[in-house]
């Protein structure tokens, strides 16, 4: 499945905007990204491995903490998955 | 308010503006009721800068009857790749008044409110509730949510927009039945994590882009007609030129729009988002890393110290200024680390000082006994050491 990358932490995704993932859920996805990208894990889960609460994935274009199966929705290979940011710019 | 005023008691439209607004007003969905609402509409712009400037252009223009702007800025050289309000001419003015020339020289009919203040807890709810509309364009998380929970509590549809490098978000937030900031994003990130424009960088024209969306959604809200983005998060990717949507939902644990809420008063932001005021000399120490004024450094190469500056920009920046320091980029760093002696004391800059404090904190953990953060990295430098030097 295609994972795409927000802007802010594509740096610990080696730059890139999109990622290529197999995995059976949600989960296994993110695993799998931050498998891939060390760096990433850091910024996405917190020391629990829990998501952190400012990260919002998106399956398709549903919000994963409103699916009945949340993280553990299964996916197939055509699934997008996008996390979304928080980005606050606009004034300065 | 002008949302939900009986047609009948809409301000009449005069022989000049019916003709001022002919190409609105021959639109079905406007015609002459439509352009009589956006007359009586109150649209507050927090900000006028990148998202502001084009907002409350087409704002003014579009006939909006009064427009307040919340602004305590002045204008900065810097500014003037996107914030097409101001020109060159007004450099080191007060953005607010700035903007204010350049509304009312395009619609002199507009009642213009300029309120030359900070955001805050003490004074939003104060200024938002004389208006039916907000329209928010500011850049810092603090005042995101800020922004969000006046508008909920005083029940006024947010029309947020958002931008970074060459990404945009927009949507509708805190309408009666819609989500709010908050149910999408219930905590911001920790403080650092994510840069702002001025440190990330932000393509000129996405303001724009975004700016603009924001005015068409405030300009439907008021209208009552179309499909808003309420319940809708609109991603603008400016590089590839793609706009996806996602579905927003009103979390039924979102502390201020939720049913059993427990935010019912503005609280302290800066606290929420982990941030405290600045003090206004330089901290001795911020997480462990030790600040150097950049007046220090100066006094320290002048006494001829050999001394291990790293300077942790891109190559770019490097180009335009620089101090003479080892250039490794931040990403570059954790792979470079043999390059950097660990004898020997670690001196960080960057262009601010707020990349160089992740690194020197990134170091300290790698077990470098001695790292130092150059506190306003070189603009700083500029400011207070060569004023010779190219700031960016």
């Amino acid at each position: 499945m295609k994972i795409f990358i927000p802007t802010p932490p594509r740096p610990f995704a080696g730059g890139l905007d999109t990622v290529e993932a197999t995995a059976a859920t949600v989960a296994g996805a993110l695993t799998a990204l931050t498998a891939a990208h060390a760096d990433l894990r850091k910024h996405l889960f917190t020391p629990e491995e829990k998501l952190r609460a400012f990260v919002n994935p998106y399956l398709s274009y549903e919000d994963v903490r409103y699916l009945p199966e949340e993280e553990a929705t299964a996916v197939t290979e055509k699934d997008t998955l996008t996390v979304i940011p928080s980005i606050a710019g606009g004034l300065a | 308010m002008a949302i939900g005023i009986a047609p009948a008691a809409l301000p009449e439209l005069t022989t000049n503006e019916l003709a001022r607004y002919s190409r609105h007003i021959i639109l079905p969905e406007v015609g002459t009721e439509g352009q009589r609402r956006l007359k009586a509409a109150r649209v507050l712009c927090v900000g006028t800068g990148g998202l502001g400037a084009p907002l409350a252009f087409y704002l003014a223009a579009a006939g909006i009857g009064t427009l307040g702007l919340v602004d305590f800025d002045v204008v900065d050289e810097s500014n003037l790749q996107r914030q097409i309000i101001h020109s060159t001419a007004d450099v080191g003015r007060k953005k607010i008044d700035s903007a204010a020339d350049k509304l009312l020289a395009l619609n002199p009919a507009l009642n213009l409110v300029k309120h030359h203040t900070i955001l805050t807890s003490a004074n939003a709810l104060d200024i938002l509730k004389d208006y039916d509309i907000v329209a928010d364009g500011t850049d810092n998380f603090p005042t995101r949510y800020l922004v969000n929970d006046a508008c909920v509590l005083l029940g006024k549809p947010n029309a947020y927009g958002s931008i970074f490098r060459f990404e945009g978000q927009a949507s509708v937030f805190a309408t009666e039945q819609g989500p709010c900031y908050r149910c999408l994003y219930p905590e911001p990130p920790p403080p650092g994590l994510v840069p702002s424009c001025a440190e990330g960088g932000v393509l000129g024209i996405l303001p724009g882009l975004v700016g603009i969306i924001q005015a068409t959604e405030v300009i439907k809200l008021i209208l009552g007609k179309g499909e808003t983005l309420a319940g809708r998060l609109l991603l603008v990717d400016s590089l590839n030129m793609r706009f996806r949507e996602l579905k927003l939902r009103k979390s039924p644990e979102c502390p201020v729009c939720g049913p059993n809420r427990t935010i019912t008063t503005l609280i302290d932001y800066q606290q929420f988002c982990g941030l405290t005021p600045e003090p206004a000399q330089p901290a001795a120490e911020k997480n462990g890393i030790p600040q150097i004024s950049v007046r220090e450094l100066k006094q320290r190469i002048d006494a001829g110290e050999s001394l291990q500056i790293i300077d942790v920009r891109e190559p770019f920046e490097y180009d335009i200024a620089n101090i003479g320091a080892k250039l490794i980029p931040q990403n570059d760093v954790p792979n470079r680390l043999i390059e950097i002696d660990r004898e020997c004391e670690v001196i960080v800059h960057c262009k601010a000082g707020g990349r160089s404090q992740k690194i020197a904190e990134y170091l300290k953990q790698a077990g470098y006994p001695r790292v130092v953060n150059v506190a306003g990295g070189i603009l700083a430098w500029a400011d207070q050491i060569d004023s010779a030097m190219k700031k960016y």
